[in-house]
């Protein structure tokens, strides 16, 4: 089958919405150019010679298809078959370059000439920059000032691939306060900009464009399993920040119900100290960077509806929003969330890196906290895809401050 | 209390000049000064008073209205309060038509039939969302119609015939024409195209207020000759910035009058 014809499987939202969650509320500025993009993502998504063309620079630039490892080891320790999409293995280490390859294409087509995008933990910033250097497209990257700290190294590899990095002071400096930010160099630069958005929330259609570009993991892993042991998994893991990883693995699998889709948000302190980022697990309906989806905000009357701080040792999913298409498998009960906190994501990624051999990112070594359990409901021949969503080595500094001083989020 | 709204830029029109609409921060510098602010603004001769509602995550601001909001958050403003100042205001005989801007996120926690109630008692005559496209506005306009409350469209530069085309429904007191593509504060205004602004008008069959980029009495009369109404914002927050609290309400009222006289007014 085409890779059009895999796509055209994928769920639509209607009326840009997945169930009552999604959307278009963006400033009137924006709406002729997400229409614009609507259009052209409608119609790429259908069109074999686009999908030639990303998959041809999937394959040769990218590396993929990414392998899927059964993890021999980890399986033993956790009492369940678990197999490893190794997204780590990607061009630039994670599973952002997939989406990048996509929109730079398609940012092509329509005729844009700069490209702009928001970055947490540098990962998309890194993907966009490398896609910017590839198509020549002179690139701008908006990142919280508390992120251009804690993740130095990518901000250097961002340098060095060419684009401009901008620390935003505002707010609480982080993800959501780089995402503000690039929205306002869109509105104001709307005519030549294409604003290349690294998961899959924000204003429709981006979290329907990004998780079609990202079910690039599931539609291999779906392949791969069948190859590997010849039957469906009974559970895919994956982390969730704006859910992007999770939304590509997941979706080609929503038809089975038999498949568990379990996501796993960062609990940060602990989701009772009020410090993390579990947004589907303890947030609300609410309305965030152009999509109504759950969102961490306040009740009180002396604060209601200010978007809450986020907390989450891992960048990548610090953000107090999550992707609509995620708050809609929350209300039909499809997929089901979980969170884990900062300590036992460290934990988890020193238990991959002993067994394995494989250093993960702290995004992703929250979905590797929540195998135990996960193990615990599928029993011991389960099948269990995790999404290994990205590799570790921009966290090593981090790593290496906590484990000297723990309980300290450097 | 649309009427009342209607009536401002009617009377405007009468006396053949544009109406003025002033845009605050409410709880800026601090929640007490910002109602003598909005007082002295409404006895300086705005016809309009535009008050934003502090949030987070002001993504259509520019620095000037982010610190704004910022100070105003830190100060303890929010929604609730900023009903209950429109009330206060009221109390003390300010009648000049209040327009509540802000951003959807608070309004929505609030809950939109609560919200539309309450801004009904408060004497709030208009909302305007800067996140609530005409596409999705219905979800506040229909609440807020059910009590009186109107809604005021955007419409930006870059905004089609077709979706301007959609506005008649909307019987809107006025409709905001966006002068520039980018954030608030952000630049000088760009000339309008006095065509642009009559096509605006005849499809939403309403007067059409210009706002971002209109710095000066200069800046207002020009563009006073075009449109039937012009806001200043950012240069009256850095007004309210630009010295003590104390000062702020003198400070703001001294340039609302300017701007006043330089409309005819
Ligand atoms: C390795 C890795 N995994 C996961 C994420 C979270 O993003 P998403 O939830 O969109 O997959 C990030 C974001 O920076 C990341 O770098």
């Amino acid at each position: 089958m085409s890779t059009a014809d895999e796509i055209a499987r994928l769920v639509e939202p209607t009326g840009g919405r997945f169930g009552e969650f999604g959307g278009q509320y963006v400033a009137e500025t924006l709406m002729p150019a997400i229409g614009e993009l609507e259009v052209a993502w409608r119609a790429a998504r259908s069109d074999p010679d686009f999908w030639s063309e990303v998959d041809a620079l999937l394959e040769d630039y990218v590396g993929r298809p990414s392998r899927l490892y059964r993890a021999a080891r980890l399986s033993a320790e956790v009492g369940a078959q678990v197999f490893l999409k190794r997204e780590d293995l990607n061009h630039t280490g994670a599973h952002k370059i997939n989406n990048c390859i996509g929109q730079a294409v398609l940012a092509r087509r329509m005729g844009k000439r700069r490209l702009i995008a928001e970055t947490g933990a540098g990962q998309h910033g890194v993907a966009t920059a490398t896609v910017a250097a590839l198509f020549a497209l002179p690139c701008e990257i908006y990142m919280g000032a508390e992120d251009v700290v804690r993740q130095s190294l990518n901000v250097e590899r961002m340098r060095l691939l060419g684009a401009t990095v901008h620390p935003v002071e505002s707010g609480t400096r982080t993800l959501k306060d780089a995402m503000n930010e690039a929205l306002r160099d869109w509105v104001t630069n709307v005519g030549d900009t294409f604003y290349l958005i690294g998961s899959v929330a924000g204003p429709h259609p981006y979290p329907w464009m990004v998780r079609d570009l990202q079910s690039v993991i599931g539609r291999e892993a779906m392949a791969q399993i069948y190859a590997a042991v010849g039957r469906m998994p009974d559970a895919l893991v994956a982390c969730v920040g704006g859910g992007s990883n999770a939304a590509g693995l997941f979706a080609p699998f929503v038809d089975d119900e038999n498949v568990k889709l379990v996501g796993v948000e960062a609990a940060g302190d602990g989701v009772e100290t009020g410090r993390h980022a579990a947004t589907l697990t303890a947030g609300r309906v609410g309305v965030l960077h152009g999509s109504k989806s759950y969102v961490l905000t306040h009740e009180d009357d002396e604060r209601m509806g200010q978007i809450a701080h986020a907390h989450s040792i891992s960048a990548g999913l610090d953000y107090p929003g999550v992707g609509p298409e995620h708050a809609a498998w929350k209300a039909s009960g499809r997929a089901t969330y979980l969170a884990r906190t900062d300590d036992q994501a460290l934990a988890a990624l020193e238990r991959l890196a002993r067994t394995e051999g494989i250093l993960c990112a702290l995004e992703t070594a929250h979905a590797i906290a929540a195998l135990d359990e996960v193990a615990a409901s599928v029993g011991k021949d389960g099948i269990i895809i995790v999404g290994l969503s990205g590799r570790g080595d921009k966290d090593m500094v981090t790593v290496a401050q906590r484990r000297s001083t723990p309980g300290q989020v450097p | 209390m649309t009427a009342r709204l209607r009536e401002a830029f009617e009377r405007a029109a009468g006396e053949k000049r544009a109406a003025l609409v002033a845009y605050l921060t409410f709880g800026d510098p601090n929640v007490q000064t910002s109602l003598d602010v909005v007082e002295a603004v409404a006895k300086a001769g705005a016809d309009v008073i535009e008050l934003g509602v502090p949030y987070s995550d002001p993504s259509a601001d520019g620095p000037s209205i982010q610190r704004a909001m910022e100070r105003a958050l830190d100060r303890g403003a929010s929604l609730p309060g900023a009903l209950d100042a429109v009330a206060e205001l009221r109390r003390r005989g300010v009648e000049t038509p209040i327009v509540l801007f802000g951003y959807y996120n608070p309004i929505f926690v609030m809950g939109v039939e609560r919200f539309a109630e309450r801004a009904h008692a408060a004497g709030i005559d208009a909302v305007l969302t800067v996140d609530l496209p005409i596409d999705e506005i219905a979800e506040l306009a229909t609440p807020l119609a059910a009590k009186g409350v109107a809604v005021i469209p955007l419409v930006a530069p870059t905004s089609t015939p077709a979706r301007i085309a959609r506005l008649a429904p909307f019987n809107a007191p006025f409709v905001y024409y966006i002068s520039l593509t980018g954030v608030t504060g952000s630049k000088a205004a760009a000339p309008v195209d006095p065509a642009r602004i009559q096509m605006i008008r005849d499809a939403a069959q309403a007067p059409v207020a210009v706002g971002f980029g209109i710095r000066t009495p200069a800046d207002a009369a020009r563009f006073a000759a075009v449109a039937d109404g012009v806001v200043v914002g950012t240069a009256l927050v850095d007004q309210v910035a630009g010295g003590d609290a104390s000062g702020a309400p003198a400070r703001v009222a001294e340039l609302v009058a300017a701007l006043s006289r330089a409309l005819g007014r």
